[in-house]
């Protein structure tokens, strides 16, 4: 049995709808009859490629001036549901994002209803179940939502596959933001950039990500370098981001980018939980740490005892005389 | 809600622009089981069996630090620990005691077990109440659970904006400057106090505590509450308030590993030899 409506998050980045939105999307059509996005920004922009993917109807509050969606979008919600503007869905589904978790904090409290979290695949009977995996992805918990209210559920990026259905164009709706006061006065003053050139880290074949086994911040160049000469993203161990060596735009794990490309190549990198969660469902795995008994080596193909600062130059080095 | 005055504000009251009122920092902090013990879910109850002694979460330890430091920045003020946990346990709250914190609230109830993240929230916002804080720090989200919803939910149901994601905060003529994390980089907000702003891993190094430190914690003081004391009705939190249920706990398919060998100077032709195979070069 499936559901009627749910309402999926929509995230964008410049005049392209996020990958974790399409891949809700995908998600979505299968679990319920009517399919809608809700977003911050101007819907109409969106509204031809969230279509092709089964949106029926795009709701959206417009320009924030600044403001922090989560706020907004969960307030704007809220609103029109009490109102009686929109029906509401029977789920919402936000990506485990920043903004994602943002909203899905504040609309939880706004409908008292519950979030269910880190959610890698869903199924429907009369309401929504979503499975989310623990101890390093070791066991699956499935929780469901008993709350008899639209359920909240994060759902972790890369957990479906996003598919075109050829959809027609969107329908466009306003989702007025209402009087925020004191809530809403948090704003954004100035955004940085820090991705690197090259394939974008959640989108790139082959990713080169380094750790603490590398010794010290200088010797990240040697992910670098190898991350250049195969035509890769490089990215980095929650440790190293902690330590400064990197950007967090660089962390592959729990927190930071799920990534799933052909080939994760870790270098220095023992394979804490935190780490493996975001990167296991790689398609080929090969590691190199100088500790045999590292964890990372019982979800590698190809594993190298080994130090990296003598592989990885040759290694290099091979690669870029091709 | 919030009172910012002190007596020199009094006195003063005309001078723009100057701040003399201490500022009260108060960080939500989890105790866990140790990480390095994460023990099992208990098929029967479905919760966390938590058989050793709670610490507190790494996670926490930045927020601690970062208050440690806002207070120090401003000249005066305090900071104060809010923490949930069964039967009183303070042995991880110590630890933030032993960093410098000033006091601590602990809430206990029989009628919390079973409590999801938004029943969590309601036991949090309560007690950090009482405290009349001007700023709000917690982590991103806990080591153990880590379902990072919590402190926003807190912010919802105290009418606080919020700042999440934050790797650096300063705080400012009564605003928090805050460097937030986003998909693509940082965003630079600032955000009016009273408010919630959630830390990152890595916004400060958190200090060890000191002997003196230790020794200064066992005295410190710990307020108890229950449910009760904090007004909230036993069917809003717990098994009872949790709109959600566990249904299965079930073992994930393993990944298979696959051949691991020794370096002996040319494992490198080995990788080289597995790319090739694969025709991604």
């Amino acid at each position: 049995m499936g559901l009627d409506k749910i309402w999926v998050f929509g995230q964008a980045t410049g005049d392209d709808v996020a990958s974790i939105t399409l891949e809700m999307l995908a998600a979505a059509r299968g679990l319920a009859d009517t399919v809608e996005v809700f977003m911050a920004g101007d819907g109409d922009d969106y509204a031809e490629e969230l279509g092709e993917h089964g949106a029926d109807t795009v709701y959206s509050t417009g320009d924030l001036d600044g403001g922090l969606q989560g706020v907004a979008v969960a307030s704007a919600v809220a609103a029109a549901i009490e109102a009686g503007d929109v029906d509401a869905p029977d789920a919402f589904l936000l990506g485990t994002t920043q903004d994602g978790r943002d909203v899905a904090g504040r609309l939880s409290v706004k409908l008292d209803t519950p979030v269910i979290t880190n959610v890698v695949a869903l199924e429907a009977d009369d309401t929504l179940v979503g499975s989310e995996p623990v101890f390093g992805g070791t066991v699956d918990v499935k929780t469901k939502n008993t709350s008899g209210k639209p359920g909240i559920f994060l759902v972790r990026p890369k957990s479906f596959e996003a598919e075109g259905v050829g959809g027609a164009e969107a329908d466009t709706e306003d989702l007025d933001v209402p009087d925020l006061g004191a809530v809403g006065a948090a704003k954004v003053v100035n955004s940085h950039v820090e991705e690197s050139d090259g394939p974008k880290l959640d989108e790139a074949a082959i990713v080169v990500s380094g750790g603490r086994g590398l010794g010290e911040p200088d010797a990240y160049v040697m992910v670098d370098d190898l991350a250049k000469a195969v035509g890769g993203a490089p990215g980095a161990s929650r440790a190293i981001v902690d330590a400064g060596w990197v950007p967090y735009s660089y962390q592959v794990g729990q927190t930071g980018k799920v990534v799933k490309p052909t080939v994760y190549i870790a270098a220095g990198i023992s394979g804490a939980t935190q780490h493996l969660v975001g990167m296991k469902g790689s398609k080929n795995i090969i590691a190199i740490n100088k500790d045999p008994e590292a964890p990372i080596f019982a979800v590698a193909d190809l594993g190298i005892v080994g130090d990296v600062h003598k592989v990885m130059p040759k290694l290099i080095e091979a690669l870029q005389n091709r | 809600m919030i009172k910012l005055s002190g007596s020199l504000d009094e006195a003063f009251p005309a001078l723009p622009g100057i701040d003399f009122a201490a500022m009260k920092v108060v960080v939500c902090v989890k105790q866990i089981p140790d990480p390095a013990d994460p023990g099992a879910l208990d098929p029967e109850t479905k919760t966390l069996k938590r058989d050793s002694k709670l610490i507190l979460d790494e996670s926490d330890s930045y927020g601690v630090e970062m208050a440690l430091q806002l207070v120090d920045a401003a000249g005066d003020g305090e900071v104060h620990l809010v923490s949930m946990a069964p039967n009183n346990e303070v042995s991880g709250l110590r630890t933030a005691l032993a960093m410098g914190a000033a006091s601590a609230t602990i809430v206990s109830d029989d009628a919390l077990q079973g409590s999801d993240a938004l029943g969590t929230a309601k036991v949090l916002a309560a007690a950090i109440a009482r405290q009349e804080p001007d700023l709000i720090l917690a982590a991103t989200e806990s080591s153990d659970g880590y379902t990072g919803t919590v402190p926003e939910q807190v912010a919802e149901l105290m009418g606080l904006p919020s700042v999440t994601f934050a790797k650096s905060v300063a705080v400012d003529g009564g605003a928090a400057k805050v460097k937030r994390q986003t998909e693509a980089g940082y965003d630079e907000v600032e955000c009016p106090l009273p408010a919630l702003v959630s830390v990152t891993a890595g916004v400060v190094e958190p200090r060890y505590p000191s002997f003196k430190g230790i020794m200064a914690a066992k005295s410190k003081p710990v307020d108890e509450l229950d449910l009760g004391a904090l007004g909230i009705d036993a069917g809003q939190v717990g098994w009872a308030g949790a709109g959600q249920e566990i249904v299965a706990i079930e073992e994930a398919p393993a990944r298979e590993s696959g051949e691991v060998i020794e370096d002996e100077g040319d494992a490198y032709e080995r990788i080289v030899a597995f790319l090739d195979d694969l025709k991604v070069l």
